[in-house]
């Protein structure tokens, strides 16, 4: 138990897949303007994630591992995530139209999130069993969604300063990554 | 001739991938830590996307409109592995520098940009060139950027100490620190908001103050799509079947008031 809660933690926060992996940068810096929507690309981002992770992991320990076609993994990885988000998208047009409103805009994206891929990927090469790897793919999608959320409403404010009007646009948003990457260099002093 | 050296140019100076579309920032701002990796990893960008390219092109016939997406995909995702399993044979120390990023150029946005919006219409060997340019103009802004965090970050160059190698400079700036901050996360993105700032202050082109347009499917503005982009195509997509659902309604139905007439 206390395995999976350091997983957790140390995935969401401590190596947070977006400020100091660099996993899933475009949608990071392309949807943080609104909190709302942010908040709805973060809830996709869990979703697909932890799904993700949790076929990815089957796949590569029931198939690819058995039939010796570990070299694989990249390709089938990536169509499963193609395959996936189509899947959920359809699922969620079909049996729950208030999900799909809130989310499905934010699917398409998700399929060139890197940061999917980088989940499945990381969670083969560091061996984690199934359990595991769902519990640090939603470590990692908890860590997306906080990063954005924030993000989010910072640019809210951000706004209304007034910013010297070479920064205006993207590089003040890139200096407030920056800055939220610095804050979250915190969180590697946490001792569990 | 002159064509093919017009690609390169273009890939290297025009539409530089990173310095004007701002394209594939995952991987520009994670591995450039020093120049060696951003070098390592153009370079490996490079073989991928001028592969790709000439496959997608030679293929560009045989692929059908509805799925070439996931062709692409698959396309791409074998190079990738195809590249990755030889480095591990040959280089592995390239290998392991960048980990994670290797089979993560699958998902660099562009080589499925280059991909959709070049090869797919253009002949083998521009197509090619076309990959060895953009590839050319990504290993040149990624060394660049390298260079300059591995100079500020760690105070050499391609891994050679600067410092020491000017003699009279040693004891002058022997006491000055190397800024870490800048080999370590939070200094990549300071480094490409400086970047940015820079291009907005100079007014050079550049996707993010939006004096370029670039010719992905998307638009590939990341800063401002909001996922407005993917709906819109949707809504487009979706006019469109029906459009092409209606005329086929109105043919049956013409075509049925004709045999009734003719009966």
């Amino acid at each position: 138990m206390k395995e999976l809660i350091m997983i957790i933690v140390g995935s969401a926060l401590v190596n947070n897949v977006v400020l100091s992996q660099f996993l899933g940068l475009c949608p990071f810096l392309g949807v943080s303007k609104k909190t709302n929507t942010a908040a709805g690309m973060g809830g996709a981002v869990i979703f697909v994630i932890t799904v993700s992770s949790a076929l990815c992991s089957i796949i590569y320990n029931q198939v690819l591992v058995p039939l010796n076609m570990k070299y694989l993994n990249t390709i089938v990885f990536i169509l499963v995530i193609a395959c996936l988000v189509q899947f959920v998208e359809l699922v969620l047009k079909k049996y729950s139209r208030a999900l799909y409103n809130a989310l499905g805009v934010y699917l398409p994206l998700i399929t060139t999130n890197c940061a999917v891929l980088g989940v499945a990927l990381i969670n083969v090469n560091k061996d984690y069993s199934l359990l595991k790897s769902v519990v640090n793919g939603f470590g990692t999608a908890a860590g997306f969604a906080i990063a954005i959320i924030i993000m989010a409403g910072i640019r809210e404010r951000i706004e209304f300063n007034d910013v010297p009007k070479a920064f205006k646009g993207s590089p003040i948003v890139l200096v407030t990554a920056s800055l939220m990457a610095i804050a979250f260099f915190g969180f590697a002093g946490l001792k569990l | 001739m002159k064509k093919y050296l017009e690609r390169v140019y273009n890939g290297v100076f025009k539409e530089n991938p990173t310095l004007v579309l701002m394209l594939g920032m995952c991987p520009t701002l994670a591995v450039t830590t020093s120049g060696n990796n951003g070098l390592y990893m153009g370079l490996t960008t490079t073989v991928v996307l001028a592969a790709s390219n000439f496959i997608i092109s030679a293929l560009r016939k045989s692929i059908p409109d509805k799925v070439r997406i996931p062709a692409y995909i698959v396309v791409v995702a074998s190079l990738v592995t195809v590249v990755q399993l030889l480095l591990e044979a040959y280089l592995p120390v390239v290998n392991e520098l960048l980990g994670i990023y290797i089979p993560l150029i699958v998902v660099n946005c562009i080589i499925l940009g280059r991909a959709e919006a070049y090869a797919a219409k253009n002949s083998i060997g521009l197509s090619f060139f076309d990959g060895i340019g953009m590839g050319l103009g990504f290993t040149i802004a990624l060394t660049i950027l390298g260079s300059f965090r591995e100079l500020l970050g760690a105070g050499t160059i391609f891994g050679l100490k600067l410092l020491d190698s000017v003699k009279g400079l040693t004891q002058a700036l022997d006491s000055v620190e190397p800024i870490t901050i800048f080999i370590l996360a939070p200094g990549a993105l300071l480094t490409m908001a400086i970047l940015t700032a820079i291009q907005n202050k100079l007014k050079l082109p550049s996707a993010t103050n939006g004096s370029v347009k670039n010719s992905i499917g998307c638009g590939g503005d990341c800063l401002q799509c909001h996922g407005s982009v993917c709906t819109s195509n949707r809504e487009q997509l979706a006019r469109k079947a029906e459009a092409v659902a209606d005329g086929a309604g109105k043919k049956a139905a013409a075509g049925k008031a004709k045999t009734g007439k003719e009966e």
